[in-house]
């Protein structure tokens, strides 16, 4: 098989503080300059480095489709934008044949003002497709994004749900050799979702090469047919998709009990946080002991009229099998609730005495108007042994409830 | 197509040929500049005619009316528009492109295009803008009946002098801004003072003979020079003057964009 992508030997140091020292930087030489304006002055503040990324090496095959996988701060963005040619490595070198196309964010380059059309043609543009090309997939693009009536009107007028559509809409119908990707498909409805899954598909029968970084597990399962676990800075393992999720989830890696969003899209309800604590201190700690609550504290802020709708948690055993969902209108009749503009805070507790040790995954929903969107697998908690009634004899059993037991004299 | 990625070490490649790949998003991001900035206007693209009109007016009553400063026997309006076209194209574009690649941050942190793109895609406004306002200056001359030379064909070389200059010292100014948020308060500065060191409101031949050429070295010198020598013949050319302007705007050419290309490397980084 050719070969689509060779990495050999990359690295990237960032200098933490590098932006605060740019900005004293004229200062700081004019002082110099000053003070001794033929010597060569003190030598600059020092800066902290650290590298991001340290000696990772890969190649991909052509019409290889690759996930990226690692916890929140491994280097997987820093390796994306090295490969999306948005920063540059420190050292070593990457090889990359054919034409290649990277989606960090969709509707980069969006402007509010101006027209469904206009921005077709833009977004485009910046995405590397020439005039004549948009214009011959034009029509595909407004069917996808089930926007063709109202192509004229400026997308500051558009719900959340239509300019999120465009935006994807447009990124779909790039057709490059190599497509670079990060998690930009946990967005739209489900229906919506589905497409763009189905659109990732094409791709790949189409014989192109996709690197996909992505949180979620089944997204990741679904598509690739091998994955790169990146772990602090370093390729920690790499090969058949199944065996290294398995490696990657047993190890807990993905134990991160705090999420925030690093994308906001102009939607009605963004998260701000969302965190695991014990429901008996309120500290955000892990593990867990099997007879305290576990709270899943979600911090939102509603920034736009939303209409009546829930959120919704779900819980996964480790190997992905969801265990149970719950939403915050369960108690209620009709099912949805209401929403008033500001920030707010949602407790969802589970109860204690119900789970098994282990390592349970968080999924939550978000609310956007009509639909919802899930964010996979953004949390994770251990329940203890300590004090849990599943550990005290080692019985067997999917869950481990505290049931209610009498006796009475008969 | 094979891309290399690995870093870049010495002088810079310019890479001129992918930004030449690359000119419909130039275009693209040039037509969008246009196109936002009249949208939520109510009277649109008059502004474009309103503002060098305005300026000229006010130019006129100030400093040729009552401050009576010569004009090398033509009217003040038409001596003082002559030189505000190819001056007000250079402080709005040059402001415009030094602001380029701080004011898209997001872009560049988010994709990959020749980040040149940036500041010459806020130049090429700045072109269409003065071709609007170059409408006006025909006006004007028609109303002051002053008459046109066949040396008017030689402004379009004048223009592109002030072309060059703008860009190089946009260019440079763009990735000087990245790095020294000082900026901000400077490029203000810079065009509203550059515009009383110019030969904007008083006309060049006042400067004293041995001062001249030091004078020159400030391209808008030989290019405001120059758009009213072929506008307006008023007065003989300072050929030493437009050699040394000339000179100035290839070597900051130069300067910034090897400048440039040596700190593109690290936008993405300290945005």
């Amino acid at each position: 098989m050719s070969e689509a992508v060779n990495a050999q030997g990359i690295g990237k140091i960032y200098r933490l503080g590098e932006q605060a020292a740019a900005y004293s930087l004229l200062r700081e030489r004019i002082a110099q300059a000053v003070k001794a304006p033929f010597g060569r002055g003190e030598p600059p503040p020092r800066v902290e480095e650290f590298w991001a990324l340290k000696d990772v090496s890969f190649t991909i095959g052509a019409s290889e489709v690759v996930g990226l996988i690692g916890k929140n701060g491994a280097g997987k963005s820093t390796l994306l934008k090295i490969l999306s040619r948005i920063t540059e490595p420190t050292e070593g070198r990457i090889d990359l044949y054919g034409r290649v196309s990277s989606l960090l964010e969709v509707g980069i380059g969006f402007h509010p003002e101006l027209s469904g059309r206009d921005n077709i043609y833009l977004n485009g543009a910046i995405l590397g497709m020439s005039r004549q090309e948009i214009r011959r997939k034009f029509d595909e693009i407004a069917d996808f994004a089930e926007i063709s009536k109202f192509l004229d009107t400026p997308v500051k007028r558009y719900s959340s749900g239509m300019y999120v559509r465009l935006a994807f809409a447009v990124a779909a119908h790039l057709e490059p050799d190599i497509l670079i990707v990060d998690e930009v498909l946990a967005v739209g409805d489900s229906a919506f979702q589905q497409k763009c899954l189905g659109k990732m598909r094409d791709i790949r029968s189409k014989g192109r090469t996709v690197i996909v970084v992505s949180h979620s597990m089944s997204t990741v399962s679904a598509l690739c047919q091998k994955v790169l676990w990146i772990d602090a800075g370093r390729v920690r393992m790499a090969g058949e998709t199944s065996k290294v999720i398995s490696s990657y989830l047993s190890e807990g890696a993905k134990r991160e009990i705090s999420w925030s969003p690093r994308t906001h899209y102009p939607l009605p309800l963004n998260y701000d946080t969302v965190f695991i604590s014990r429901g008996d201190t309120g500290e955000s700690i892990d593990p867990i002991p099997g007879d305290v609550p576990v709270d899943i504290i979600l911090d939102f802020t509603v920034s736009e009229p939303l209409s009546p709708s829930r959120i919704e948690v779900r819980v996964a055993s480790d190997s992905g099998e969801i265990l149970f969902s719950s939403t915050s209108a369960d108690h209620l009749p009709e099912q949805n609730h209401e929403w008033t503009l500001g920030s707010h805070r949602f407790r969802c507790r589970i109860p204690p005495n119900l789970l098994v040790p282990g390592v349970y995954l968080v999924s939550i929903s978000e609310p956007r108007g009509a639909y919802a969107v899930v964010h996979d697998s953004v949390l994770s908690f251990t329940v203890s042994e300590e004090n849990s009634l599943f550990a005290r004899d080692a019985r067997a059993g999917r869950i481990a409830p505290l049931l209610e037991w009498t006796m009475q004299r008969l | 197509m094979h891309t290399i990625i690995k870093p870049r070490r010495g002088l810079a490649q310019l890479d001129l040929a992918e930004v030449w790949q690359y000119r419909e998003l130039l275009g693209f991001l040039a037509w969008r500049d246009i196109v936002i900035r009249y949208k939520q206007t109510t009277i649109g693209v008059l502004w474009a005619f309103i503002r060098p009109f305005l300026t000229m007016v006010i130019f006129t009553v100030v400093f040729g009316r009552i401050a009576k400063l010569p004009s090398e026997g033509v009217p003040y309006a038409v001596f003082s528009f002559t030189a505000l076209l190819p001056w007000q194209f250079f402080s709005t574009a040059f402001a415009e492109a030094a602001n380029s690649i701080v004011g898209n941050g997001h872009m560049i942190s988010k994709i990959y295009f020749p980040r040149l793109i940036l500041p010459l895609s806020s130049v090429a406004v700045g072109i269409i803008d003065f071709l609007i306002s170059f409408v006006i200056l025909i006006f004007i001359m028609i109303g002051y009946h002053t008459p046109v030379s066949a040396r008017a064909a030689a402004l379009p070389l004048f223009f592109l002098l002030c072309v060059v200059f703008t860009m190089g010292l946009g260019i440079f100014f763009a990735s000087l801004y990245v790095r020294f948020r000082d900026m901000r308060h400077l490029i203000p500065f810079l065009t509203q003072f550059g515009m009383y060191v110019s030969p904007v409101i008083f006309s060049s031949t006042k400067i004293p003979a041995k001062w001249r050429l030091l004078y020159s070295l400030n391209p808008m010198v030989a290019v405001i020079d120059g758009f009213r020598w072929s506008l307006l013949g008023t007065t003989e050319l300072y050929v030493p003057g437009i050699v040394a302007g000339t000179i100035t705007s290839i070597v900051l050419l130069v300067v910034g964009l090897f400048y440039f290309k040596k700190t593109e490397r690290v936008f993405a980084d300290v945005m």
